[in-house]
């Protein structure tokens, strides 16, 4: 079974380091004396609490209730007592913390009730069960799971790529994941078959991952529907969606397009794991694979239930000495964390803790010397040092010009420049940058809009007025001029002697303004200074006169 | 420090060690078929723009370290002395390489920001205001009598040599050759019976074109320089000496000749590739290629300078950000339409 494959444009190959953390086999991380759950885990809006503090919860009891189209549920991952809501510090890239439910674990880890979902469901009502489940997106967008599965008015999306990819070096969750519980991720995928209509079931694994492969190559062929299990080159960032799209359907998506745009959906594998356990044991998603590698005595993946804190995990990796950082994901866009107080969330797939030995301090940057290096590496085929000239020198009208809202940070431009340049960083000051400026113009659209808005009712409410005035005063002629009817006079006032009284009281009105706002300097001025105005303008008349005259002469000549 | 946290192991210090290293394959055929003089000549060069570029750095509140062990300021020496006659006075290349590094390269706001090919500028305002002492070539080995060791070089070079000595051992270059031959009413093949001219570019000239044809098919294949401006100055040359050959034989060069005649190696894969100063997308490298190797030809043929490879860069210089404007890349997807 060989299908044809399709390269993408650009990627790096940096060393895989998986080797470290691959071969263990998945431990159950411990149960925390304290575990808190974030309420935003997922794109979209943060979930509503439906506890309060000092309330007893369940394990997997509904603690946040989904806020809106876009979001999702949030459940306790132990049993225990709701001690807290509110702002903790979470692992986000911004650092500022959020609205969090803390649990006290009572140890007895005592489950809710709950029971397998019908897979065969009417689609729209398992997505909404899949979305009172929690079921988001974990390979790194944390994008809810039953808006991804939600194939539109076709009800039809022809292909569904299960991503096996996991191409950024040191995490290995998805491998193991893959590895040990190929069957699950399946079943996991079977639904999501049935939800989006899908005919042909596509899963791309890294190629470095051989045990993954031949693991979910025997789940394949267990299933009654056809999965084809594909080996794709291991590339940075051959993982990302819309790389593993183009590898194996040689399609791009469109900018600003969904995949779905072109009948394509995506799915992560541990997502399809998690929806497997939601779907064949009603289990909402509370825990997740977390890879903790790098400067560690231990590195291996963890099952871990959400909500528990990070020193956590390093201390059962086996703390070292010598720690420069931690970092959640990958080192090519990994975020590092301020505190390992932090809990892990749905977005954890792996912690990297940093050493001098293997992240040594990255050297000065030198000046750009334009190798396009970068722009070979860019998956975008975007034109990196173009970019970082016009971040640099602040002109971000031409860095959108050149697309710079296409850049998917993969940061494979910064890795490859010989001139050690934080291209990323630039981009993201220029993005930031350009949505500040949005943000205010949107601000200062609103603010002339209510400006505009008042000067008109000012204008509307001065015409009504005027209207009031009118018809009262064309009523007050009116019976004015029946009196000398009843006389027997007969001369009705028209509509045209109406309007022009209107304009003559509306002119004497304004001339007496206009005297009343505009007073003339003669005025309050004693008779000998009048005198003396009126010789100066006499003065300066007969100046003009003179003025004129040889001109008008010159005029005359032929 | 946000990501990435790790670097490919290249740096612009690795980038030029390995232009310099490309271009040993060369120096050494001119050792062999020329004479030792050049190492003076290349010595002589380093040296000034190390202390120029020091100078400048200073000058302008720079760090030293950085920048002078980048070796940028020495890609720019060697390739300003592989360019200039190998017995030229030590003052020529003394005033060309300050030009290249004071004026070109600093000037313009040094490493990465100068708009023309700092070697081919000093490059220039020495064959404008020096005509005479710049085509006074040493002649190949073969074909003169006098041979000059390295001492000997070294005294020609720094003017202790009297003058019937350099005499002696400097002649024409085939190009130059060509040209008084041709402005002489003489066909291209009774020119080209003279002992000067090899089998392909000119006695001596052709092994150093092959030379740096090997060190430039290496720095493409170690991926340091990309296939695109080399191949299309080459085709650019070739096209148009092949274009002028058919259609009059007797007045226009063979296209094998103009290939392989001083300069064009050099030109096409270490000089049309300095990436500061060329043009930087997939397309516009072509256009830029092309462009360079088509206005060598240009001023071979009409111009008022017997080589035109150094004129060719610097014009395609001032044409390569038009050229990245207009051959933008397609973008993944399409690309988003920028907000007005």
């Amino acid at each position: 079974m060989s299908r044809e494959l399709f390269r993408f444009r650009g990627g790096v190959h940096p060393p895989e380091h998986k080797a470290e953390s691959n071969s263990r086999p998945i431990h159950p991380a411990p149960l925390p004396r304290k575990l808190v759950i974030p309420l935003r885990q997922h794109i979209g809006n943060p979930a509503k609490p439906v506890v309060e503090v000092g309330q007893h919860v369940l394990k997997g009891q509904l603690i946040g209730a989904p806020d809106g189209a876009i979001s999702c549920a949030v459940h306790a991952s132990s049993s225990g007592t709701v001690t807290a809501i509110d702002v903790q510090p979470v692992p986000h890239v911004s650092g500022l913390p959020d609205l969090c439910i803390t649990i006290e674990t009572d140890g007895r880890d005592e489950w809710i009730a709950h029971a397998p979902l019908d897979p065969h469901a009417d689609p729209a009502t398992l997505r909404m069960r899949l979305r009172d489940m929690g079921i988001a997106g974990l390979g790194g967008a944390v994008f809810p799971a039953d808006v991804k599965l939600d194939p539109g008015p076709t009800q039809h999306c022809p292909t569904l790529i299960v991503n096996g990819g996991e191409c950024e070096p040191w995490i290995t969750c998805d491998d193991v994941l893959m590895r040990h519980r190929a069957d699950d991720i399946l079943q996991g995928v079977a639904v999501m078959r049935h939800l989006l209509g899908s005919t042909e079931v596509l899963v791309g694994i890294e190629d470095n991952k051989p045990e993954a492969l031949a693991a979910m190559k025997a789940a394949a062929a267990k299933m009654a529907f056809p999965v084809e299990i594909v080996a794709v080159p291991a590339r940075y960032p051959g993982g990302g969606a819309k790389q593993m799209i183009e590898t194996l359907t040689g399609r791009q998506v469109p900018s600003g397009k969904l995949s779905t745009d072109i009948g394509v959906q995506v799915f992560n594998v541990g997502t399809a794991y998690a929806l497997a356990r939601a779907v064949l044991h009603g289990e909402p998603l509370i825990s997740r694979l977390v890879t903790v590698t790098g400067h560690v005595l231990r590195p291996q993946n963890f099952e871990v239930l959400i909500g528990t804190p990070l020193h956590t995990l390093i201390t059962l990796a086996g703390d070292r000495e010598g720690t420069t950082g931690v970092l959640m994901g990958g080192p090519m866009m990994g975020v590092p964390m301020p505190s390992l107080d932090v809990p892990v969330v749905k977005a954890t797939n792996c912690l990297l803790v940093k050493s001098k030995e293997l992240f040594p301090p990255l050297p000065k940057a030198l000046p750009c010397i334009r190798c396009t290096r970068c722009a070979d590496a860019c998956p975008a085929s975007l034109q990196p040092q173009e970019l970082f000239r016009f971040a640099k020198a602040g002109d971000f009208g031409r860095a959108q010009e050149y697309h710079l809202f296409d850049c998917i940070e993969c940061g494979c431009c910064s890795y490859v420049c010989p001139s050690h340049i934080p291209l990323v960083d630039y981009y993201r000051y220029a993005k930031a940058e350009i949505w500040a400026r949005e943000k205010d113009k949107r601000a200062s659209d609103v603010a002339r809009e209510r400006h505009e808005f008042r000067l008109f009712r000012i204008e509307r409410e001065k015409k009504e007025k005027a209207e009031k005035l009118a018809a009262k005063a064309q009523a007050k002629r009116a019976e004015l001029a029946t009196e000398p009817e009843a006389a027997g006079a007969g001369a009705a006032p028209t509509e045209a002697d109406a309007k022009k009284a209107l304009i003559a009281a509306a002119l004497a009105r304004a001339q007496a303004k206009k005297s009343e706002t505009a007073p003339k300097n003669v005025d309050d001025l004693t008779p000998e200074q009048l005198r003396q105005i009126d010789e100066i303008e006499a003065r300066r008349a007969k100046i003009r006169e003179l003025a004129r005259q040889p001109l008008e002469s010159d005029e005359k000549k032929p | 420090m946000p990501s990435p946290f790790i670097l490919d192991r290249s740096s612009v210090t690795q980038v030029m060690a390995w232009v310099l290293a490309a271009l040993v394959p060369g120096i050494v055929t001119y050792v062999w078929l020329f004479g030792p003089g050049i190492l003076v000549t290349l010595a002589l060069a380093t040296a000034t723009a190390l202390a120029a570029e020091a100078a400048m750095l200073k000058a302008r509140g720079y760090p030293l370290k950085p920048f002078l062990t980048d070796l940028s300021a020495v890609v720019t020496a060697w390739l300003l002395a592989l360019s200039l006659p190998s017995l030229a006075p030590w003052w020529l290349i003394v005033t060309g390489t300050l030009f290249a590094i004071v004026v070109a390269k600093h000037l313009y706001g040094g490493l990465g920001q100068n708009i023309f090919n700092p070697a081919m500028v000093g490059y220039a305002v020495l064959i404008v205001s020096f005509p005479v002492q710049m085509t006074h070539w040493a002649g190949p080995l073969e074909l003169t009598s006098a041979h000059l060791s390295l001492a000997q070089s070294a005294t020609a070079i720094f003017g202790g040599a009297p003058k019937a000595t350099l005499d002696a051992v400097t002649m024409a270059t085939p190009l130059d050759t060509l040209r008084t031959g041709l402005l002489q009413q003489l066909t291209v093949d009774e020119v080209m019976t003279k002992p000067i001219f090899g089998h392909y570019g000119g006695t001596g000239f052709e092994w150093l074109a092959v030379a740096f044809l090997a060190g430039g098919l290496a720095l493409w294949a170690l991926r340091i320089i990309g296939w695109q401006v080399p191949l299309a100055f080459l085709a650019g040359v070739w096209l148009t000496a092949g274009f002028l050959h058919f259609y009059d034989a007797g007045r226009y060069g063979a296209p094998w000749f103009h290939l392989f005649a001083p300069s064009v190696m050099l030109g096409a894969f270490f000089i049309a590739t300095d990436p500061v100063t060329g043009a930087t997308t997939p397309r516009g490298k072509l256009v830029f290629g092309l462009g360079a190797g088509f206005l060598t030809m240009a001023i071979r043929t009409w111009g008022g300078f017997p080589d035109g490879v150094a004129f060719a860069i610097l014009l395609m210089n001032v044409a390569a950000p038009l050229i990245d404007q207009y051959t933008q890349p397609r973008v993944y997807g399409g690309g988003t339409e920028a907000r007005k």
